[in-house]
């Protein structure tokens, strides 16, 4: 059978630093500038140190379901640190590292994983979502805010993120596949942890790479290395700049590995290989990062010292906003739920406000 | 003044806020160039735009979602889905997102849109094309439904319906979207939500009904007169939330009570109207509730959907029954 080619694609793959922390190609100017270089590994520890607190809160009985981002750090951090004050975030549950350095803050992240709306009336990124919990319902919702930015004519991003698993849900497609065809200023990214609770990749795509789901689309797809926080935060600059000006959307697979559970009420023992999670540990993104730092004489043990110090009275000072923050009253139930609550339903909040905290 | 359709009443009223509010935008499947499939957008994208009239993919659910995250920066989408037999992957959107974003924010972000879709039995339509199904999205908090049932009430409510500040489905009873024409002045003067409309005063007997089978009602309402029956018939119009006082001040003045619905019977709008009636109500009734309703089956293919719907004869044997209650 005679055929002709009449299209054909590649996925791009990114790295600069191997696992020991080794660039393997000309390092991007911004990873040269050591400050920043520090303040995105201390950023990166404080999600991790903020993730084990949570955790801690979640086995005391003081906070509900967490999702941790353990082995992962470098990809929120990465984009986050990417994105202005006027980009737009539309957040997937595993997006803590993105929240926090789009200024949400821990006190508002624990309210929310702690049983309270409260926590997603952000106090400063006043347009970003709320944490998207249904699977992929996100990247919808991130093509339709960049349409209203591009018909307002704004310089703005929008970014948001989802798990490998939620690139099997209709969603995605729908989502990724509008934000093509407008050309749209959105940046999606793809958390490839390799589990979508205890399913597998084999188990949840024929594909070679999730970019290429992109391909489908008519939208760059790119492979980043998901532990490399150089490269995580290159190819979000480059896909942001290019959302800013017109240049259309870009999918960004960022290939990592989920240390932790799915959530706290998880356990990965059940069919995680403790071989495969051993090797993994030997990938994570703050053990790289800090043998860079160290390699450009930019990190001692002192500022490790140090760092913990700071980090740890951060965290402490979020954690007890927490506990003292007020808790909801009943009626509060109501007063969101429409601009105007209807006469049929103001009995209900007057029978609620009676029945108080009982 | 003209005299005009529903369908084109809301095509009117579309184009109304189109032309004053800037942040509207009109968007679904074939609503551009094609005007849509029964031509409620017809003309829009000519006169406002390829920009703000927008032919989408073929996606439900991202038509939804598209339009909350336009509603959440601002704008105020008018999303149509093409028959309400394909909401249902839309569902996830409007439920999980649309109907909850001012909740879970504390207001600090909303969802104001008008998701429109057309409605309903009696033309013969293939599968999956027929249903009233409002019942589902009435069970939702933080939505509003809404049923015009003649043209008047299309252009008055879709009007409330856009400048609502929250989401809004409204459904368009496409059986009689042609069937009747009203002297309809486009003069942007919209009709209050969440409020019934009293469309025959009577004094035996409260007639409920919304939508197409308004019409059923109202000329079972004419031939009661004639047994020397006496029908109050009201319009619920917002079939969520209901305007209950209203039908409670009716049912307390007559006395009696008949809900009248395209939908299945069972855990419907009029379930939800009977209850309410039995509640706040039942000292004034002088007889049981009744209710006529399609079967609680699904709706048939339509060699069998005049036997489904509710006739004008099925109303007549409902209240004689009602009438006669001893």
């Amino acid at each position: 059978m005679t055929t002709t080619t009449v299209a054909s694609f590649e996925i791009k793959y990114h790295q600069y630093l191997d696992a020991n922390g080794k660039p393997t190609k000309d390092i991007p100017e911004f990873a040269k500038d050591m400050n920043t270089m520090r303040q995105l590994y201390r950023d990166m520890y404080k999600l991790r140190v903020f993730d084990a607190k949570a955790y801690a809160l979640q086995r005391t009985g003081k906070m509900g379901t967490y999702p941790a981002s353990l082995g992962q750090e470098a990809i929120g951090i990465g984009y986050g640190d990417a994105m202005t004050k006027e980009d737009v975030l539309i957040p997937y549950y595993r997006s803590t590292g993105g929240l926090l350095k789009h200024g949400v803050t821990m006190e508002e992240i624990l309210l929310y994983w702690g049983g309270d709306e409260a926590g997603s009336n952000y106090s400063v990124a006043k347009d970003d979502f709320p944490i998207c919990v249904p699977i992929a319902n996100q990247i919808i919702h991130a093509s339709g805010v960049a349409k209203a930015i591009q018909m307002r004519k704004q310089k703005r991003a929008v970014v948001t993120e989802i798990g490998e698993g939620g690139t099997s849900e209709g969603d995605f497609y729908e989502g990724v596949n509008v934000a093509g065809i407008w050309n749209l200023g959105a940046v999606f990214f793809i958390n490839n942890n390799q589990w979508a609770i205890s399913v597998p990749t084999e188990i949840q795509t024929a594909c070679e790479t999730y970019a290429q789901k992109a391909i489908a689309a008519g939208v760059e797809g790119i492979q980043v290395d998901g532990n490399d926080i150089i490269a995580v935060r290159e190819v979000a600059n480059y896909a942001l700049e290019k959302a800013r000006n017109g240049g259309g959307p870009t999918v960004i697979e960022a290939i990592t590995y989920r240390l932790c559970d799915h959530t706290t009420a998880d356990d990965a023992s059940r069919y995680d290989d403790p071989k495969v999670k051993e090797d993994a540990w030997k990938n994570e993104p703050l053990v790289r990062l800090r043998k860079y730092l160290e390699k450009n004489k930019a990190w001692s043990d002192e500022d490790e010292e140090k760092m913990k110090e700071e980090v740890a009275k951060e965290v402490e000072a979020a954690v007890k906003a927490y506990d003292e923050a007020p808790k909801p009253r009943p009626e509060e139930m109501f007063d969101h739920l429409y601009a105007e609550l209807p006469e049929l339903t103001k009995p209900q909040r007057e029978a609620a406000i009676k029945r108080g905290a009982k | 003044m003209a005299a005009i359709t529903l369908i084109e009443a809301v095509n009117a009223a579309m184009a109304y806020e189109l032309e004053n509010d800037q942040d509207v935008v009109l968007f679904g499947e074939d609503v551009g160039k094609n005007g849509g499939v029964f031509r409620a957008t017809d003309g829009l994208q000519k006169k406002y735009g390829t920009e703000r009239v927008i032919d989408t993919p073929l996606a439900e659910s991202m038509i939804a979602g598209l339009a909350i995250g336009m509603a959440a920066q601002g704008m105020k989408p008018i999303a149509e889905m093409q028959f309400m037999g394909f909401i249902f992957p839309a569902v996830d959107q409007i439920f999980c997102h649309a109907a909850r974003m001012r909740h879970r924010t504390k207001g600090r972000l909303s969802a104001p849109m008008v998701i429109r879709a057309p409605f309903g039995g009696g033309i013969h339509a293939p599968e999956h094309h027929s249903e009233s199904t409002e019942a589902l999205f009435s069970h939702i908090p933080g939505l509003k439904v809404v049923i015009p049932s003649n043209p008047s009430r299309a252009y008055g409510l879709m009007l409330a319906a856009i400048r609502d500040p929250d989401p809004v489905i409204f459904l368009e009873p496409k059986r009689v979207y042609r069937i009747v024409k009203h002297e309809v002045e486009d003069n942007g003067e919209e009709y209050p939500l969440e409020a019934c409309f009293v469309d025959r005063e009577g004094s035996d007997i409260t007639l409920i009904s919304w939508g197409a089978m308004m019409h059923e009602t109202l000329q079972a309402a004419d031939k009661l007169a004639a047994e020397g029956v006496d029908a109050e018939v009201i319009d619920v119009a917002t079939v969520s939330p209901i305007d209950m006082d209203t039908i409670l001040e009716s049912v307390e003045k007559t006395g009696r009570a008949c809900i009248i619905q395209e939908a299945p019977k069972s855990g419907s709008v009029g379930s939800e109207i009977a209850a309410e009636i039995a509640e706040k109500a039942v000292l004034s009734l002088l007889a049981p509730i009744g209710r006529v309703s399609g079967y609680d089956t699904v709706m048939p293919y339509y060699r069998l959907e005049k036997q489904y719907m509710p006739s004008v004869d099925r109303i007549l044997d409902e209240v004689r029954t009602i009438m006669e209650y001893k």
